[in-house]
């Protein structure tokens, strides 16, 4: 759906898009009570409590006072409704300061200070520095001469440097006076949540007439909750509004994940509510029979000769109420509770504070702790995740003769320092390209000195390695760039920049030398992306032996080309340029395909090779956890070698020939199938070898792979405790996520970056680390640590001791009430299976609320091993895994315990007191005690 | 024992780098870190072994004692709803409890089987009678009790809330089927005193029964249920109404009905006169005379001594068997994980 936008015009368009009124909230003040209880009542415990608590209501069946339901029951729903209106109340506290705050607009050609709700599309925002974007808006003005303007984006993606935004084309020149009076029509598609893209068009209206077609990209625009920086003024075009914009339409409640303990929990209910029927089944019959044989004949009950019609439903509805204390009131709200209360202990945990940037973890989901334990699979990113990321130029190949490789860093090779001073034309190109073929923008600090801020980490690299051969860059000023050699300062005028998409692998500049007016393509990029077009004369063995080489040590690898460019040609190409740039339909593969016309005849000057150095305690990690029964699976957009080679460094797999690696490659569908069905064979063969089999799949292979042969890969995947994925999409590590997933594997998804945000949704758990790549994967993740290696103590002390935790807490919930129940059980077949309630309403509330459920909140402090031994031990963690603390087996013991420990109360209490001089009340009050002393004998035996 | 109080030097680094004001920070510190001192018992083999031998040595002779001390109650247990029907009666016994007209006295002969020492409790006891049923426990008002006709609101003392339009007082099934068979003891021709004096719980009569209520429009109605009570006394005074208010939590019970505080001899016969009222021919309950002694346990009761004993003696013999076991395929230290 497409959107027409009459800038500066009050009267169309007014009503037909929302005005950018914020709402985030999920109730109003008139439907919060219906629909929160109505949210509540679609869980079926709570439906199923208060039916008990209806029943209750009926004086004749009801065994006990119905406060002793009700009052819980309306204390857990206060509680979590107050929670809600809580957490309501606070997002709209936060709406209402959005939407109330003071932004300058035009209206009817006056800049007026208006509330940020009152913005409509195609109203002109006016914005100050440091001030907050309040809707998406197309720049048309800034107080740059050039056009352009700074934005921070850290609250839409996490990414710290500044960005450049452009006004377009056609506004270019105009000034102050003109904009409040600007007439012109924007089109755009549909509100969608990309903030990568936008891909609209602008028309100016007479007398603005310039008959073009200006089209807009996503540097045109700048979005809601950036900030505006370095730039004394910029205004805009309202575009899109309120909840419309890419950040709120970004916005939307995760679905909520159950943990396989929950999931246990739920089936295990299930199975009690069974039992409770066929007990209430059973014990009614038997009550309505024993009613009309015997308790007939005994005058002193006086039961009618006549009864109403529900007569026969009395007594097995009076059993359904006794038993209903068999499924726990409490269990969901205490389980809640411990719950945070885990989630708390990891945030507190000063053993996972990021020595570096003093980050501690932090639990967003607090809901899923014990799932730690169950982890079967990790799925990690690699770059920022097992690496730093923090990018060091060490070598380079430039020309065919290699600097670096004696001394490990390229900036202290003297031959390389040689070649600069005698000013070799190859080595001086390589430095040029480093130094202007980027996105990099330079910013003076107060002191002086140059800050670079760079979106991506490679080109921040390399522009400091270049600064420090002697090429550094100054400035960049709109297209003129400035770069100081050797005291000299040399200025380019950037003509085009061809952006660096995944699809393309590279990126490229087209530059106009100042002083001699030649115009030059500079080129950097992969080596598959690079090579392939070199000019037909020149000879690639070398830099392909360099990236081979490079790739080995695990640098990451980049080449750079160059080549010149007539006038003429630039000329006829920047028309396709500009006509591909302003299509509204794939957009993104028809620049691509421009810019492929001009990226050819390319010729190479050299390799540049970076490290990315390995987090500390990387290694340790993965083999803890690996010994703790976890498989791991790395994901990364990264060529194979690397890939290979920073697996082999952190032991992820073992070198030959103690491990094997075996990859699945081929271009088409054939090929894939019959490489893939080698692996399977192979792997089949060596399951029963005690060898460390690995599979290596690639982007391509692995989308053939998924498309056409899902089992197979299946199959490998659940015999492969190790896979390198590499070259692989951000959806195809979701995809990745799903076929574990599908075959019942618990996963933990973990990454850093923008590229694994999918990942870590689709996982059952995600974990971000809050790293240089931004917080964006952080912000969803369940879980956010600041290093790899505290995944170490997440999973096998926090995920442990919630795992065991909880496991006895549900089933200890489960163990008192089916205590008590029986009880009442027993008492019902020696008071003639009336259903009497043996145990009076207060003490039946004490024992629940009170006796029963403050003794072993103690549990949730309690550690079976200690911290130490668990870490030398990981094993130990096989246990959690397999589930093995709370299954049907264990339930049933509990459940047999209860019934033991139930028999031995009543027996003991009736027998011992007083046998036939027992009075009612005597006996409820020693079985009640029987039953508080032995669950607290149960939870100190319990609790180690 | 193994006592962990925060372990490894990691936890020392960072003590040392948030520094602990006082006492309660540590505390607090330590619970956030998980890292409260903590004393965990190792369960090795001859601990185990120890723990259950101990356990066996205490019990056993705690049992004994019990056991003797049960021992030494003298109970007589006569059973007299059968013998007490005359012969010509014996085909239709619910026509004749449930005849008003005739006059149901009858006499027991009891022989005293060793010296019983005063106070000798007696108790009467009821078989198969469901003091515990539903529609029984919840017959009853206790507002009513207390405060008399000035709690108006006796619902759930249904069916015997009201007769002929006024309400009744004591209200409720309980009360309506009060027991109502009288005991007489005769020694040697003279009568034995009996004690029918606070034989309900003080706390009952003080706080439970109103001293100001009255019975009122009691037994009025069309179909009359056990005893009948004395309007001119209060319920407070009304021990057997008390006692009977006190629901059984068995459908077999005792109930007290006075006390004889003179001792009796081995051998001694005693005659009972009783008034062999109250109806439990209709349902095939039991009625039975108790006279007890007691001792510092209370009654006969085997069942205390029993469980001791068999307790102590199985951990003894868990004991050994562990014992066995161990001696048999010894444990090393190291294998305890």
């Amino acid at each position: 759906m497409k959107r027409y936008i009459y800038i500066n015009d009050d009267e169309t368009s007014q009503d037909l898009y929302c005005a950018n009124r914020l709402s985030n909230r999920k109730y109003t003040l008139m439907n919060f009570l219906p629909k929160n209880l109505w949210e509540q009542f679609s869980r079926f415990m709570n439906q199923y409590f208060l039916l008990i608590a209806c029943l209750q209501l009926w004086s004749l069946i009801t065994p006990v006072n119905p406060a002793s339901t009700w009052g819980p029951l309306i204390f857990i729903f206060a509680v979590s409704a107050t929670k809600e209106a809580w957490d309501d109340y606070n997002r709209y506290l936060s709406d209402k300061k959005a939407n109330e705050k003071e932004v300058w607009v035009v209206k009817q050609g006056i800049k007026k200070l208006i509330q940020s709700q009152d913005i409509r599309v195609g109203n002109i925002v006016w914005l100050r520095e440091n001030d907050e974007v309040p809707c998406d808006l197309v720049l048309i003005g800034t107080s740059d001469p050039q056009g352009v303007c700074y934005v921070e984006t850290a609250a839409l993606d996490g990414e710290t440097d500044l960005k450049t935004r452009l006004i377009p084309a056609a506004c270019m020149g105009m000034d102050f006076e003109l904009l409040h009076k600007i007439k012109g029509v924007i089109e755009c598609p549909g509100p969608d949540k990309d903030i990568r893209r936008f891909d609209g068009n602008l028309r100016l209206l007479p007398p603005f007439i310039d008959n073009d077609v200006c089209p807009l990209t996503i540097k045109n625009t700048i979005l809601q909750s950036c900030y505006l920086r370095n730039t004394e003024w910029a205004c805009g075009v309202a575009v899109y509004t309120g909840n419309e914009t890419k950040l709120g339409m970004t916005r939307g409640i995760p679905e909520p994940k159950l943990t396989a303990v929950d999931a246990m929990i739920d089936k295990l209910t299930g199975a009690i509510f069974v039992f409770q029927i066929v007990v209430v089944i059973v014990l009614g019959t038997a009550g309505n029979v024993w009613k009309d044989t015997e308790a007939r004949k005994q005058w002193y009950v006086l039961y009618p000769q006549e009864f109403p019609w529900y007569e026969l439903l009395v007594i097995p509805l009076r059993f359904e109420l006794l038993c209903s204390i068999m499924i726990p009131i409490s269990i969901k709200v205490s389980l809640d509770l411990v719950k945070s209360l885990y989630a708390k202990f990891i945030d507190w945990d000063y053993e996972m504070i990021d020595p570096e940037t003093d980050t501690p973890s932090h639990a967003t989901n607090t809901a899923i702790s014990e799932d730690l334990a169950q982890v079967e699979y990790i799925l990690t990113d690699k770059t920022g995740t097992l690496t730093e990321n923090r990018m060091i130029f060490r070598r380079c190949c430039i020309g065919g003769i290699f600097y670096g490789n004696e001394t490990g860093d390229a900036l202290k090779d003297v031959g390389l320092l040689n070649a600069i001073t005698s000013g070799s034309p190859d080595v001086i190109r390589f430095l040029t390209v480093m130094a202007v073929c980027n996105t990099v923008i330079p910013a003076k600090s107060k002191a002086g000195a140059i800050l670079y801020k760079a979106q991506s980490q490679d080109e921040e690299a390399l522009v400091h390695a270049a600064a420090q051969l002697h090429m550094v860059l100054v400035n960049k000023n709109a297209s003129i760039l400035e770069i100081k050699f050797n005291g000299s300062v040399l200025q380019y005028e950037i003509l085009e920049t061809l952006e660096f998409t995944s699809d393309r692998k590279r990126m490229s500049v087209v530059v106009k030398d100042c002083h001699s007016g030649n115009i030059s393509l500079l080129s950097k990029g992969a080596d598959e992306a690079i090579l392939p077009y070199a000019h037909a004369g020149q000879q690639t063995r070398t830099f392909v032996e360099a990236v081979e080489q490079y790739s080995q040590l695990g640098l990451r690898t980049l080449c750079l080309a160059w080549r010149e460019v007539e006038e003429d040609e630039y000329q006829e190409w920047s028309l396709m340029f500009k006509e591909a740039s302003s299509t509204l339909i794939d957009r993104e593969w028809r620049i691509a395909e421009v810019c492929q016309r001009l990226e050819h005849d390319l010729k190479v000057l050299g390799v540049t090779a970076i490290e990315d150095r390995l987090q500390d305690g990387v290694p340790e990690t993965i083999e803890t956890l690996r010994k703790a029964g976890i498989n791991f699976w790395m994901l990364t957009g990264d060529k194979q070698n690397t890939a290979i080679q920073i697996a082999l460094s952190c032991n992820f797999i073992s070198p030959e020939p103690k491990g094997q690696l075996l990859s699945i490659d081929g271009k088409t569908e054939d090929e894939v199938c019959r490489s893939l069905e080698r692996v399977l064979l192979t792997m089949r063969i060596t399951t029963s070898e005690p060898k460390d089999v690995a599979f290596v799949v690639d982007g391509w292979a692995l989308e053939i792979a998924l498309k056409h042969y899902r089992k197979a890969f299946t199959e490998l995947a659940i015999l492969s405790r190790t896979a390198i994925c590499c070259r692989v999409t951000p959806s195809q590590k979701a995809q990745l996520v799903e076929l574990l997933k599908s075959c019942d594997y618990r996963t933990l998804a973990i990454g850093d970056g923008g590229n694994d945000v999918r990942m870590i949704q689709k996982a059952d758990i995600g974990v971000g680390i809050s790293g240089r790549e931004g917080l964006q994967a952080a912000r969803a993740a369940d879980y956010s640590i600041g290093k790899f290696r505290f995944l170490k103590r997440l999973i096998l002390v926090h995920g442990r001791y919630s795992y065991n935790r909880t496991a006895f807490l549900s089933q200890y919930s489960f163990y008192k009430s089916l205590l008590i129940c029986f009880i009442q059980i027993f008492f019902s077949f020696i008071s003639g299976l009336s259903g009497t309630s043996l145990f009076n309403s207060v003490s039946l509330m004490a024992y629940n609320v009170f006796y029963t459920s403050i003794p072993v909140l103690v549990s949730t402090i309690d550690k079976d091993l200690s911290e130490g031994t668990v870490m030398q031990h990981p094993q130990i963690l096989f246990y959690c895994q397999a589930g093995r603390l709370l299954n049907p087996s264990t339930f049933a013991g509990w459940f047999g315990r209860s019934l033991f420990h139930a028999i031995v109360a009543f027996v003991i209490s009736i027998h011992v007191y007083a046998y036939e001089k027992s009075e009612m009340e005597e006996v409820s009050m020693v079985a009640l005690s029987g039953c508080i002393w032995l669950q607290a004998f149960v939870v100190a035996l319990e609790t180690k | 024992m193994e006592v962990e109080g925060g372990n490894t030097s990691a936890n020392d680094a960072v003590a040392r780098k948030i520094p602990i004001q006082s006492r309660r920070a540590k505390v607090f510190y330590q619970f956030t870190q998980q890292n409260l001192p903590a004393c965990k018992p190792v369960l090795t083999p001859s601990w185990i072994v120890t723990t259950f031998l101990l356990m066996g040595v205490i019990f056993i002779p705690i049992g004994l004692v019990t056991l003797r001390t049960s021992h030494s109650v003298i109970e007589i247990v006569e059973r007299y709803d059968t013998e007490c029907i005359p012969e010509k009666f014996r085909g239709n016994k619910v026509s004749y409890i449930k005849d008003s007209t005739i006059l149901k006295n009858c006499s027991l002969y009891l022989k005293v089987p060793k010296h019983m020492k005063a106070p000798i409790y007696i108790y009467y006891q009821l078989d198969n009678y469901y003091q515990n049923h539903r529609r029984y426990v919840k017959s009853r008002n206790d507002q009513q009790l207390l405060h008399g006709l000035k709690s108006n609101d006796t619902s759930s003392c249904q069916p015997e809330d009201s007769s002929n339009g006024l309400p009744i007082v004591p209200c409720g099934l309980i009360a309506w089927s009060l027991f109502n068979d009288t005991f007489k003891f005769i020694r040697e021709s003279s009568e034995l005193v009996v004690n029918r004096k606070n034989i309900a719980w003080k706390s009952d009569r003080n706080h439970k029964f109103g001293k100001q209520v009255y019975p009122f429009n009691f037994q009025n109605g069309t179909f009359i249920g056990g005893g009948s009570l004395d309007p001119s006394v209060p319920l407070s005074d009304q021990e057997d109404l008390i006692v009977w208010m006190r629901t059984a939590a068995l459908p077999s019970f005792r109930k007290m009905y006075g006390r004889i505080e003179e001792d009796l001899d081995a051998d001694d016969v005693i005659a009972v006169h009783l008034m062999n009222n109250y109806n439990t021919y209709s349902f095939g309950g039991k009625k039975k005379l108790v006279l007890s002694t007691s001792s510092w346990l209370g009654g006969k009761n085997d069942f205390l001594g029993v469980a001791y004993v068999f307790v102590g003696s199985s951990s003894i013999i868990i004991s050994l068997v562990f014992m066995l076991l161990h001696v048999k395929n010894p444990r090393g230290e190291g294998e305890c994980l």
